[in-house]
């Protein structure tokens, strides 16, 4: 299953880091964390990247093979497939600071 | 939240099932393998080869049992497994792309994993459950699922997930084995024990005397026998043998048939017959008794008849074991060509009491002979002679219950009383004990061999004496005689002394004879004397009696002459008869 949360934008980001991030939501059916996790992260996302992103969720439920491939074991978890190095966020991204920490806006946001 | 997927629960599980590993020994020692459907712990120190029992047994399942398997590497990835595990022969890619096995390598990087608030481990259920789908998996090996607690921190979290992880084998009736790392005092370092309850089983390898060993132990063996030892264990280029425990029960198929030992004379000591088929047969003797030249005809002697011998040479190699039998016109090198006769040789010291009796089994099992020659049994004793009981029994029970004749040799050290006492740790084993000593006796050292005991057969009490030629071993009756046994040139002067003897009793025996006869001949010459003697008294008495008669006629002739002489005054021819009868008297 692919959700794009958001779209392409060319409008320069409010942190003004310019960078475009594809993320990647594995989650595992309707679970409660994995809805909790979707919902944060769709909250996350208009609050701190302005539109540059990608996001794909997957249920590895349906799709098991790609548990594989992204070297899935916690669910849900956030993939940072771009800009590389890959990053990994796993829990239902509750707390928004460690998430600016996993996707490394955390410095950013601290000169702000 | 989680999803439950205990809806498979399965209540067929009445009694212990088993899933036989098809690991050599293993399921001997467990009575039949692993629970079925069920984890078990295989846990141990680093490089115990926990990893290696688990492999094997998916490779067996896959290739042996039709169970195909899932292998979950935590700390290896597939492709590093498959390099591990081609040294013992099991290629791993080609059984996954048969379909019979997945690799599925679980990456955990806790450097680029930044945790959020709440989360679980479905990912690894649903990759597992992927992977057992796929290839409709039996068998599943999880190694080392401990690393999932190096790569998150919320601990409680984990256990959970691990508890739920055991169920969810159990619920999907999968044979699992889980692989562990030891702890500090605890079998597992994250105690991984209480969550398995079934069976765990504890790998360990040490040294004892520079001489590293590798033993198993099964701690937990819930609902069923097991033996509770540790188990010596071999991993070699065939993969994972365990030394199978002597079984609880002497109920091996005895044989009434025999065996020759290959020397004439010795079979005539055992009845004129031999040993019996898979009997043990120990020659213990001291220094250059000749046990190895015993062994060579026995080895000999099977493959004449066409059957496989397995010889092990503890102190020689194979090739001046042979050289030295040609000498006494064995040719040994001919039945290794042909096949029938291994001959293996390895050094004491290369490893413990057990790796060797675990070579022996191997060897055994790979070339199945009728006769298992071990020369000498003592070069395994030389250390830990507390195991070594056990371990012999093993041995020769494993033999036995494959009818294997058994023939070891032993040395030993001193001399006549102590020696028999050295080996009584043993004896209650061997159902055959032949004994070879030397016997010094004004200075020669003689060779005496004789037979100790031999179950079921009555053998000879005799000491013979042991001469080896260049044919072979020679068995001669020993000098018995004056209360003492004599053997070599002791023997051949005692008994040319006896010869001498024997020619001064006749020379006796016929000087009396002369004698005697000497007497005879004077008795007889006396008599003939004697009778000359009454002869010529009889002739005298017979003289005497006629001159008188004699005397008397001429007396009485006188007589008349004078009464015709007085008459012929007056008849005259008278006289002329007269004269006439006087001389017939006188003729």
């Amino acid at each position: 299953m692919k959700a794009r949360a958001g779209a392409r934008s060319k409008k320069s980001h409010a942190n003004g880091n310019g960078r475009y991030m594809e993320l990647r939501l594995h989650v595992a059916g309707q679970s409660p964390k994995s809805l909790a996790a979707l919902a944060n992260l769709k909250k996350f996302c208009a609050e701190h990247l302005d539109g540059q992103y990608e996001l794909q969720v997957i249920d590895l439920v349906k799709t098991p093979q790609l548990a594989q491939s992204d070297q899935i074991l916690a669910i849900p978890t956030l993939v940072r497939k771009l800009p590389v190095p890959i990053r990994k966020i796993i829990g239902d991204l509750s707390d928004s600071s460690r998430v600016l920490v996993g996707l490394d806006l955390r410095d950013k946001e601290g000169a702000e | 939240m989680r999803k439950n997927r205990n809806g498979k629960a399965s209540l067929r599980m009445t009694r212990l099932d088993k899933s036989p590993t098809g690991i050599a020994g293993f399921d001997e020692v467990t009575n039949g393998g692993v629970p079925k459907g069920r984890p078990t712990i295989v846990c141990g120190g680093p490089g115990c080869g926990k990893t290696m029992l688990a492999v094997e047994f998916l490779v067996r399942g896959a290739t042996e049992f039709n169970e195909p398997g899932v292998l979950m590497t935590f700390e290896e990835t597939s492709e590093e497994m498959s390099k591990n595990v081609a040294s013992l022969g099991f290629d791993l890619k080609k059984l996954a792309a048969q379909k019979k096995l997945v690799l599925e390598y679980v990456r955990i990087e806790p450097a680029e994993i930044q945790e959020t608030g709440e989360y679980d481990l479905e990912g690894l259920f649903i990759r597992l459950q992927h992977a057992v789908k796929s290839i409709g998996a039996k068998r599943v090996v999880l190694d080392t699922v401990e690393a999932i607690f190096s790569g998150f921190s919320n601990t409680g979290m984990l256990r959970a997930e691990i508890r739920r992880l055991f169920r969810w084998l159990k619920d999907h009736g999968l044979t699992t084995v889980v692989t562990a790392e030891k702890g500090e005092g605890t079998l597992t370092r994250y105690g991984l024990e209480e969550y398995v309850s079934d069976c765990v089983i504890f790998l360990d390898h040490r040294a004892t005397d520079q001489i590293s060993t590798r033993r198993m132990r099964v701690v937990k063996y819930r609902g069923a026998s097991h033996v509770a030892d540790e188990i010596p264990f071999l991993i070699d280029e065939r993969g994972f043998s365990v030394l199978p425990s002597s079984s609880m029960k002497l109920d091996h198929v005895v044989s009434n048939e025999r065996v020759s030992s290959g020397v004439k004379d010795l079979d005539d000591m055992l009845e004129g017959k031999g040993f019996y088929r898979g009997s043990s047969i120990l020659i213990s003797g001291t220094a250059g008794a000749g046990k190895s030249s015993m062994a060579a005809h026995f080895a000999q002697e099977t493959c004449r008849n066409g059957e496989r011998c397995l010889s092990v040479a503890l102190e020689e190699s194979p090739a001046q074991a042979m050289r030295n039998m040609r000498s006494i016109g064995i040719d040994l090198e001919k039945h290794v060509r042909k096949g029938l006769l291994r001959f293996e040789a390895w050094r004491p010291t290369q490893s413990g009491l057990e790796m060797h009796l675990l070579h022996i089994h191997k060897l055994v099992q790979q070339h199945k002979p009728a006769a298992v020659i071990i020369d000498p049994l003592t070069s395994l004793m030389m250390s830990s002679s507390d195991q070594l009981h056990s371990m012999l029994m093993r041995l020769i029970d494993f033999l036995k219950t494959k009818q294997i004749t058994g023939f070891f040799t032993a040395l030993t050290a001193g001399r006549n009383r102590e020696i028999e006492e050295t080996d009584v740790g043993i004896s209650s084993l061997i159902d055959t004990w032949i004994f070879t000593r030397d016997v010094e006796l004004n200075g020669e050292r003689n060779r005496c061999i004789h037979v100790l005991k031999s179950r079921g057969m009555a053998n000879s009490n005799q000491v013979r004496e042991f001469v080896m030629s260049n044919e072979g071993i020679r068995l001669l009756p020993v000098y018995v005689g004056s209360g003492t046994v004599l053997t070599g040139s002791a023997r051949a002067t005692q008994e040319a002394r006896e010869r001498a003897e024997s020619l001064l009793r006749q020379q006796t025996a016929e000087e009396q004879q002369r004698v005697l006869q000497g007497k005879r001949k004077a008795l007889e010459a006396q008599i003939a004397a004697l009778r000359s003697q009454f002869a010529q008294e009889e002739a005298r008495v017979t003289l005497v009696k006629r001159q008188e008669e004699r005397r008397e006629r001429e007396l009485s002739q006188g007589m008349q002459e004078m009464v015709s002489l007085r008459g012929s005054a007056r008849q005259g021819k008278i006289g002329g008869r007269n004269g006439k009868e006087g001389a017939e008297h006188e003729s």
